[in-house]
This record gives C-alpha cells, structure tokens and sequence, in this order.
C-alpha cells in the first residue's frame, strides 16, 4: 500500500487555544482508517485543514500521493480527490436525489443538461450497487437513504478519499451495518474511507486502523484488529471506565407510575409495567419499536387508544402534558435541539422555563433573585459547566446541553423522569457524568425511566430491563442475574 | 410543492403538488365567474385581464427567482418608478429612440437591483431590511428630483408602438396584441428558462435550499444574489417601460405601494419565503387567480372594499393549504422512517 494522504506536524491554533499539536496521519490508498477522539479533541479542525477551509500553522507538511501541498484551497482539496460528507449531510432536501448528486455538474454559466445530471447520477448508483430513486426528492427520504445520496455525490465527484463525520450519529443498527458493507466496498475499489466519530466500537470490526486524538494531540495510531471498545473509551479520555451491572436490590419504595393494557393503535398495544421509587426502569427496543411513542403517551403528548396510566395511584384522564407535569412527569427527549432547548435564549432561562410560575410571585412576574437562586443551584448540582449562565444554550457542548434539559425538568420537582435515549451524540466522558447524575437522582428516591437502543446503557445503568419489539413489551431481565449477551439478543430476536 | 419542473415529472406526480391544485382552482373561479357574467369568459375580457395585470405579472416572474434563491425583493416597484422616469425624461430631453429607452431603463433597473444584492451580500443584512430601506431610498430620492411632476407628452413612437390588431369583429370591436401582453410572455418565459434550463438557475434552487451546501459544493452566493437581484431589477425597468405605456403618463408615485400584492400573487402561487421552493406556473397561477377573481368581483358589481377582503382571504387560505400539506408530509415521512425498522425486525423473528 502506499500513503494517499500524509499530514505531518500539523498544528493550528485558534488565539490562545491550541487545537491541533503537532498531528502526523497517514491515509493509505484504500484504507478504512478511523479518527476517533471526544468533542474538542481536533477531529474537526482536522477535517477543516484537509478539506483546505482552514490553513494549518506554517511548518506543517500535508502531501496527496506524495505530492506536497501549499495553501490547500477547498477546490484544490476536491480536485484532489477529497471528499467531506459532513454530519448534517449538507443536501438540498428541495432538490431531486439525481440533482444533489451532479451538484459538481452546475459550474459557471451555461445550458442544463438534465441528460447528463441523469447519466451521472446513474453511475454513481450503480456504482455503490444501493437501491435509490433518481427522480425522489431527498425532502422524501429518511436519513440512512440521504446518507447514500450524500456518499454518491461524493462518488460522482471523484473522491479517492470519503472523510464521513459521525456517520452513524442518527442510523439504527441496521442501518449502519449497510454504511459499514458499503464502506468495504469503496475499499475494494481503492477509495479510502475515514469515519470520524466518538462512537465507534461498531465501525472497528470493519476498520484497518484507528488514529486517536486526545485534546488536540495524537494520542497514536493504532491496528483496528488489537482495539476493542473500552480501550479506545480509555484512550479518547485517559480515564478508564470500568461499569459493571447493578446488585439485585429491593426497590422498597412505593408504586410511582403504573401502566395497564396501554394501546395506541400503529404504535403499541397492550403495554403493563409499574416503576417504583427510586428504581430505574430500562426499556430496550430499536427505532420504530414504539419505544418513544410509548414515552411520549406518559407524556401526554401522543394520548392512547385504551388502557390506563396511574401516577401515585391518581390516573390520567386527559391526556395532555399540562396534566402530566402536573402530576410530576418530567420527559427528556431524544431530538433535545428541537424538543428540550430553545436554542438562541440564555441558559438561565432554559433552565427555568418550566418552573416560571412557581418561581412567580403573588403579581405574576418573577423576582429576578429568586430566578438567580434557581439556576445557581442546578447548575452547581448538575456540573454544568458554564462561564455565564447568561450565554445562548447553543455555545454549549452536547453534554452539556443535555444537563441543561435535565436542570429544566428537575426544577420541576418531578417524581418520574422519563430520560429517551439521553446520550445520544454525547461523548464518552459527558455520557458517564450523566450516569452518574442519573445514579444520583434515583438514591433520592426518584422513578426513572431511562429509554435507549444501546444495550450496555441499559444493562450497567438500570435496575431492570423492559424489551420493546413492534409495540410489544416481549421480555424482561434483571441485570444481576443475565448477561449483556442475553439482553442483547432478545433485542436482536 | 415541489420545486421542480424536471423532466422526470409526470402527471401522477404532478397532481399531488400545489400547483396543480392552484390549476383546479383557477379552473373552477372561471367556470363559476362565466356562469354568473356573462361578460367574463369573452376573448376581449381575456385580453384587458392579461393586458391590465401584466404589469404585477411580470414582476412576478422576477420576484418568484428571488424567493426561490432565498431573499426577498420589495423595492422593485419604487425601481419600477425610477427606471421608467429618468428613461424617459431623457429620451424626452435628448430626443433618443428605443435603443436609449431600453438601455437606461433597463441598465437602471438592473444596476439598482445589483446594488441591493451588494448590500445584501457585503453588510450580511436580511433581505427584507435591505429592501424595505432601499424601496424608501430610490423612492424617497425620485420623489425629490422629480418634486412629483408627471411626464406628459411621451413621443408618439413610444405611445403606439407594439399594438398589432388580431382581427376586428362584426359590430368594429378590435382585438389587440399589445406591449403588455407580449411583455408577459417574455417575462415568464426568461424566468422559466433561467430557474430551469441554466445552471445559474439551479444553483439558485439550491442556494434557496440549503445556503450552507451551496457554499460547500463550491456555489458562489454572491455572484448568484448579483444575478438574482440583478435579473429582478432587469424586469422591474422592464415592467416600467410597459406600463408607462399602458398609462400613457409617467407619475413617480403610482407604483410603490403595489410591492405587497405581486409578493402575495408568488407566495399563493406556492413559493416559499423560506427559499428553494416555487414554480414559474405557480407564479403564473398565483396571479392569474388573484386577477380573476378581482375582475369577476368587478363585473358582479361587488364593491371593491371587498376585492382587498377577498384578496386577504384566498392568499391566507392557500399558505395555509401549503402548511398544512407540508405537515402532513412530515408525519407520513415519520411513518416511512419508523416503517421498515420495524419490517427488519419482524423478519429477522
């Protein structure tokens, strides 16, 4: 094999913050290589310099086929070959699927030729073999299918080299086995692959190598073969995670929710389940299983067909999530960007955007000190780490986001929490702090419900495991006496 | 919606987009405007309508390539006013010919559009601000110069030109093809093959679509703002010429003020303020409905306090379609995603 890319020495500093260290990465011809490192390691600022949007601190080296080059434009990256397939995918939903494709075709001024937007688009489907409708418009698609659309584009561009950021962040199981199979055949074909990502136990089976990024250095590269799951954990974070399933213990406390025969014709029928008082209750079940419609039912925000929901012994009747937060169910959402946060508005008023009214004096407004105490107190008991609460929640990190939707429904005092699927696109090390904070609310006694599509989150984070399949409850394990493996083939049944 | 006119499309595409409910519409206002007038569906009707709405129809045609690149344009009409005045008083003045005309009233219009896209593109500004500011400025400047003097006297070769008689009728009633309506074919059709068979045009559907793509893919957005508000301007001067000539008299004052209506004519028409999305047929409907309807209030006798009240309600009544559809897609795409998940699952049992 011989050296596609080759970065050596590479810094780049952002004022006083040093983003990238003196990185050497070498990219085979026809490689998977994967790029793994936590939010704010330098995996992005990587990217920007190979795809030539940001310049790399002088005396770094940065050769394609052995060939250096200087002041790395973005046209000159893509005519090089390179290829970035960003997170947000970067389409035109408005556009045909056959257009997005021969977007490289629109240059300058000149007559459209549909024909040959159709011919190229053809060829890179036939290319990767995927089934894909030229004439759909990618507003119609799901992701797992905008996906292909977007490594087409890339395809018809002439990538030597498909640099994929968090490719796996919002496709189920099976659907990233098909990114995975595709990825092996660009391989065949000599096209490189980098899967950039911080969740990417799943994407090593398929990888020939790993490079790991550790607050702006390399931490070293590594053969996919002698690497497993935890030892990246450990070495994206330099602290070792070490969980391991909850005792059996007595859930002494009082029935908090308990649901009867609960149906909603297309998403689930027939569901019974009690979460006691300080338990935390995992239920397991991939997309679609109607895990999150059952979540949003609790929450008064999809009202079922029959059966019954009782909080305290005290059932629901109206269905709507003025009664529901009033009877103390707070709901995490999996979507927290459009669902938990507003996004624009400071971190102190997301934080009490629940609570106005109780926060409210006798006139209806609010005293500015009582609001103070209120966010002082979350952000302390949660970590949040903020340098002014009155910063936009959008400047924070992930992690963090998600603590912030935690502080807003914890200040409503609830006495079930509902967290769906609550580390999705966080890092490993933020993921733990918000176990822990989780770990931390049950022993106060609180109900949680904690829904998820990863196995190992629910197995070493709950005390008792709910299998959601088609809208079924269809198994139940206890931690303690079963094993990951079982759990997760119950799953995968 | 869709946004597209590719070739792909065929019929049983075609009838699920707002366009074609648009078309069904307009169908049915005729048929209900011709049984109650009896005037209404007359060739000579048909050629007032298309000879006295010809002027908010082809700023339409303009107007549609801005909301699909994104932006939004208000200040055409007082560009309309600027282009169409100092065109004149100079071919007044100098005692030029057509090739003066239309190289100050279009070069007018074109260059006032480009400096909206300047300062669209340059001070990072919203459209709408700029344009709002600029409608007052080229307004508010015209105003001043002219001190609101109308323009009599147009040389007779500019007020009877493009006036061909079809043919006349037995009781001597001529049928005319006119600047206007020739002016309105010309306008829709540069606009469709603009938005449809050049590569500027799709790069502005996709500007329109995602900005933050376009810029990856490598799409220049401030050359496009400069052809699309440019391409605006172009028609705006454009327009000006043909109603000057319809009005036969120039007043710096009588167009501002009509900005909303063409806007409202393209939004019915299915374009979206939010960019990527609209259609020159829809355009076409979007005014072709709002004309019938005001005509067909007029031959019903109806006040005309209640043409603006009607005019309000069809142009609510179909952004709301458009809402409304477009959920509906949103929670059919929610059952598409969720579906074969659960298929694979069901299989694999």
């Amino acid at each position: 094999m011989s050296a596609f890319l080759e970065l050596r020495g590479i810094s780049k500093r952002f004022g006083g913050v040093r983003a990238l260290d003196n990185v050497d990465v070498t990219v085979e011809v026809g490689e998977i290589h994967c790029l793994a490192g936590e939010n704010g390691s330098g995996k992005s600022t990587l990217i920007k310099i190979i795809s030539g949007v940001q310049p790399p601190e002088p005396g770094g080296h940065l050769a394609v086929l052995g060939e250096a080059l200087h002041g790395l434009t973005p046209a000159e990256s893509i005519r090089r070959g390179i290829q970035v397939i960003y997170q947000d995918l970067s389409l035109f939903t408005n556009l045909t699927v056959a257009e997005n494709i021969a977007a490289g075709l629109h240059r300058g001024l000149h007559l459209v030729s549909w024909r040959a937007i159709r011919r190229t688009a053809d060829a890179a489907i036939r290319r990767i073999g995927v089934d894909l409708d030229p004439d759909a418009f990618v507003a119609d698609l799901p992701i797992a299918q905008r996906q292909l659309v977007a490594i087409c584009r890339a395809l018809a561009a002439d990538a030597r080299l498909v640099i994929m950021d968090e490719p796996t962040a919002s496709l189920t199981r099976r659907e990233v086995d098909s990114l995975l199979a595709l990825a092996h055949e660009l391989r065949q074909r000599g096209i490189a692959v980098m899967f950039v990502s911080h969740r990417l136990d799943e994407v090593l089976e398929i990888a020939d190598r790993v490079t790991v990024l550790r607050n702006g250095e390399k931490v070293g590269t590594y053969e996919a073969a002698d690497m497993t799951g935890r030892r990246l954990g450990e070495l994206m974070t330099g602290k070792s995670f070490d969980y391991t399933a909850r005792d059996a213990r007595e859930v002494a406390g009082e029935t908090v929710l308990a649901v009867r025969n609960l149906s909603r014709a297309g998403d689930y029928s027939d569901i019974s389940f009690t979460v006691g008082a300080g338990e935390t209750l995992g239920v397991i079940g991939r997309l679609g299983s109607g895990r999150t419609e059952l979540a949003l039912s609790l929450f008064g925000m999809n009202p079922p067909d029959a059966g019954e929901v009782a909080i305290r012994g005290r059932t629901l009747t109206r269905h709507d999530t003025a009664e529901a937060i009033g009877h103390g169910i707070a709901y995490v959402s999996e979507d927290r960007l459009t669902l938990g946060l507003v996004m624009q508005q400071p971190i102190s008023s997301n934080i009490t955007l629940a609570v106005l009214e109780d926060l409210a004096g006798r006139n209806g407004l609010v005293p500015d000190r009582r609001r103070q105490q209120a966010v002082t107190h979350w952000i302390e008991e949660l970590g949040i780490k903020v340098s002014d609460p009155e910063n936009a929640v959008g400047t924070l990190s992930g992690g963090n986001q998600q603590r912030v939707v935690l502080a807003k429904w914890l200040a409503t005092e609830p006495s079930l929490l509902i967290l769906d699927s609550p580390t999705v696109g966080v890092d490993i090390g933020a993921k733990d702090g918000i176990y822990a904070i989780v770990r931390a609310l049950a022993a106060k006694g609180l109900a949680v419900i904690l829904i998820s599509d990863e196995v190992p989150e629910v197995f070493y984070h709950t005390d008792r495991i709910l299998i959601m399949r088609e809208g079924r409850l269809t198994g139940e394990f206890l931690p303690s006496r079963s094993s990951e493996a079982e759990v997760r083939q119950a799953v995968d049944a | 919606m869709r946004s597209t006119t590719s070739p792909g499309m065929f019929l049983g595409a075609f009838r699920r987009t707002h366009e074609f409910r648009l078309l069904i519409a307009t169908v049915g206002l005729i048929a209900i405007l011709s049984v109650s007038s009896r005037r209404f569906l007359t060739l000579q009707n048909g050629l007032d309508l298309l000879t006295s709405y010809a002027f908010s129809g082809m700023l339409a045609a303009g107007l549609l390539v801005v909301l699909v690149s994104g932006g939004i344009d208000i200040s055409f009409t007082a560009i309309a006013s600027v282009a169409q005045y100092v065109a004149l008083v100079a071919v007044m003045h100098l005692h030029g010919g057509w090739l003066m005309l239309f190289a100050i009233g279009l070069g007018i219009g074109t260059a006032l559009g480009m400096l909206n896209a300047v300062l669209i593109s340059t001070l990072r500004i919203s459209s709408i601000i700029v344009s709002i500011a600029m409608l007052n400025v080229y307004f508010g400047l015209l105003m001043f110069l002219s001190h609101g003097n109308q323009l009599f006297n147009m040389p007779d070769w500019f007020l009877n030109a493009f006036s061909w008689v079809l043919w006349t009728d037995s009781e001597q009633n001529p049928y005319v093809l006119n600047a206007q309506i020739i002016g309105l074919f010309v306008c829709f059709a540069l606009s469709w093959l603009l938005l449809n068979r050049t590569s500027i045009g799709r790069q502005i559907y996709a500007l329109g679509g995602n900005a933050e793509a376009a810029a990856r893919v490598g799409y220049n957005a401030w050359r496009l703002n400069l052809v699309v508000y440019g391409y605006m301007g172009f028609i705006a001067g454009l327009a000006s010429l043909a109603q000057a000539q319809l009005a036969q008299s120039v007043a710096p004052n009588v167009l501002v003020g009509r900005e909303l209506n063409v806007l409202a004519a393209v939004v019915l028409g299915g374009a979206s303020l939010t960019g990527g999305q609209g259609t020159v047929l829809g355009a076409i409907l979007g005014v072709a409905v709002l004309a019938c309807m005001e005509n067909g209030l007029i031959l019903l006798g109806v006040s005309s306090y209640w043409t603006q009240f009607f005019d309000g309600a069809v142009i609510l009544v179909a952004v709301s379609t458009i809402a409304w559809e477009r959920r509906r897609q949103r929670a059919a795409m929610r059952r598409v995603i969720a579906a074969p998940a659960g298929a694979a699952v069901a299989r694999q049992g």
